[in-house]
């Protein structure tokens, strides 16, 4: 039985008066790939800061790794590409190389710098998602799957166990898309728990082992053959508008 | 100049500082240019002023010389920079308020305290665009540990203020103290502004900053190429704008930055030739595959 990384309970989270989130209980177990879906606003992006620390729950625990979020010091643990990674500054002079080592900032420290280990290290993990041609190249001069591929190795180079991906698709042309799940496929084969916020439900329910629909409360949290049953109309209840689920599916 | 090099104490002081500050101003630049705070040191330099100003001042009615005009500029500076921070916490929504709003303060503080001491005699000139005469041993000294302490905090804290300026959502996920960072890396700037003040004045000091980073960034492919491009062309500016400021008797501050210019537009050209050669090259290339 793998055991739970992720542990939110009776979560509930306000932004001013206005309520986000609404009594989560929900957890992640090693080695799972989540699907997280919802309608914009349902709380998708506001869950993930919750678990990254940059919001702190109004009410309600959440453990990562079986320490309580206040004492979790172990970021390097967790890997994350926001939404944000597809709107960064094209201008700004970063080779791929540069980028990726980015991502070994915190488990480094402070005043230390990198060693040829861990130079060793950004290599692996661009040369993980199939970019070592590029490793000089200034990442504005990437297309934006190119430049997704390079914030998941920036997020892997930590050795992540658990990758957080907001809408990491966004922009991303279908081939692209395809390559990018193929990708994520293979890391978590290598046990490493994924994490994914998507509109795009048909994918999700075709790639994920779990899925969960938020929309301020949980409204599901199984397997994703069960959603995939559900009806379009059971669904749209969750989303509070109609939607149809074929269209999406791969 | 040369042998005026070695002659006078003065020209050897204003020499050694430009060559100080060719390096720390591009230096920190990159990283305000990549920021796209290029403003902030335009409006720590005019904060800069009412410091000269007000050490000016205390020097023409109290006869206190301790307080120096590098030391009260340099005080003033840090204030400006500590204001500037507090502002953009206020105004979260629009944190570039916070550089109108100290720019003009110090602007508005330099006219009252030059009102107050019924004007200034020509070194108020020379801090406005910089002198070849104008650093002391004193200033000299002042600068130099500046200096120091700027490369030890850039080096020591260069992956987190590199990560910073990229991605500062990133930065705070990974649990890197995004605020006390940025406070020191606004600081530095105050620091740099204060010591480049006397070579090239309070009204170009921001073109030092930003000028050689703007042609480097055109040529460079990463950021440490980019660092080290944008001080070549410092240094490239700063030491051919002091002889030729010299020679020309101009203060130098005009001298380095024309330079500055000529720079930038030799790098935009050169881009561009470079790119339209690669472009006939791959025309060409794919012109013999058909």
């Amino acid at each position: 039985m793998n055991e739970d990384i992720v542990n939110m309970h009776s979560v509930d989270f306000y932004y001013g008066s206005r309520q986000a989130l609404s009594n989560i209980d929900f957890s992640i177990k090693s080695g799972e790939f989540i699907g997280l879906v919802g309608p914009n606003g349902g709380g998708k992006t506001t869950l993930i800061k919750l678990l990254l620390g940059l919001e702190k729950p109004t009410n309600g625990s959440i453990s990562l790794f079986g320490q309580s979020i206040e004492r979790f010091k172990q970021k390097n643990k967790i890997g994350y590409v926001s939404q944000k990674s597809n709107t960064f500054n094209r201008g700004f002079p970063a080779t791929v190389e540069e980028v990726v080592a980015m991502g070994l900032t915190s488990k480094k420290g402070y005043f230390r710098r990198f060693t040829k280990q861990d130079k060793q290290k950004i290599k692996q993990a661009i040369a993980l998602v199939g970019m070592e041609a590029y490793s000089h190249d200034n990442i504005g001069d990437l297309s934006g799957g190119q430049q997704q591929r390079i914030f998941i190795a920036r997020a892997l180079v930590s050795d992540p166990e658990l990758l957080i991906l907001d809408e990491p698709t966004v922009g991303v042309d279908a081939e692209n898309v395809e390559k990018f799940f193929n990708l994520l496929h293979e890391l978590n084969k290598k046990n490493i728990t994924l994490l994914l916020v998507t509109h795009d439900i048909g994918t999700m329910t075709h790639h994920a082992s779990q899925v969960v629909c938020l929309n301020k409360t949980l409204h599901f949290h199984g397997d994703p053959k069960v959603f995939q049953e559900m009806t379009d109309q059971e669904v749209s209840q969750f989303y509070g508008h109609q939607l149809n689920l074929v269209s999406h599916q791969h | 100049m040369l042998a005026n090099l070695l002659e006078f104490e003065f020209l050897r002081n204003t020499f050694l500082t430009g060559i100080i500050i060719g390096i720390i101003a591009p230096l920190l630049g990159a990283f305000i240019v990549v920021r796209r705070l290029s403003l902030i040191a335009d409006a720590l330099s005019h904060v800069t002023l009412a410091g000269i100003a007000f050490g000016l001042l205390m020097e023409k009615k109290t006869g206190i010389l301790w307080i120096t005009p590098f030391y009260s500029g340099l005080g003033f500076s840090v204030i400006g920079a500590i204001l500037i921070e507090r502002l953009r916490r206020v105004y979260t929504a629009f944190q570039e308020l916070a550089i109108p709003i100290i720019l003009s303060g110090g602007v508005g503080l330099s006219v009252i305290f030059i009102s107050i001491a019924n004007g200034f005699n020509t070194d108020l000139y020379n801090y406005l665009f910089g002198s070849v005469s104008a650093v002391s041993r004193n200033d000299l000294f002042s600068i130099i540990v500046i200096a120091i302490i700027v490369c030890a905090v850039i080096f020591l804290f260069y992956k987190e203020l590199f990560l910073l300026s990229f991605d500062e959502e990133h930065a705070e996920v990974t649990g890197i103290h995004a605020k006390r960072i940025h406070f020191i890396f606004i600081l530095l700037t105050a620091l740099v502004i204060a010591a480049s003040i006397r070579i090239v004045g309070v009204l170009l000091v921001s073109a030092l900053m930003t000028l050689p980073v703007a042609a480097s960034i055109r040529i460079a492919k990463g950021f440490k190429q980019t660092i080290i491009y944008a001080i070549i062309f410092g240094e490239v500016a700063v030491i051919l704008g002091l002889i030729s400021g010299y020679y020309l008797e101009i203060p130098p501050g005009g001298t380095i930055v024309v330079l500055l210019i000529f720079l930038l537009i030799a790098t935009i050209i050169g881009k561009k030739i470079t790119q339209s050669l690669l472009n006939r090259k791959h025309q060409s290339h794919g012109e013999v595959l058909k």
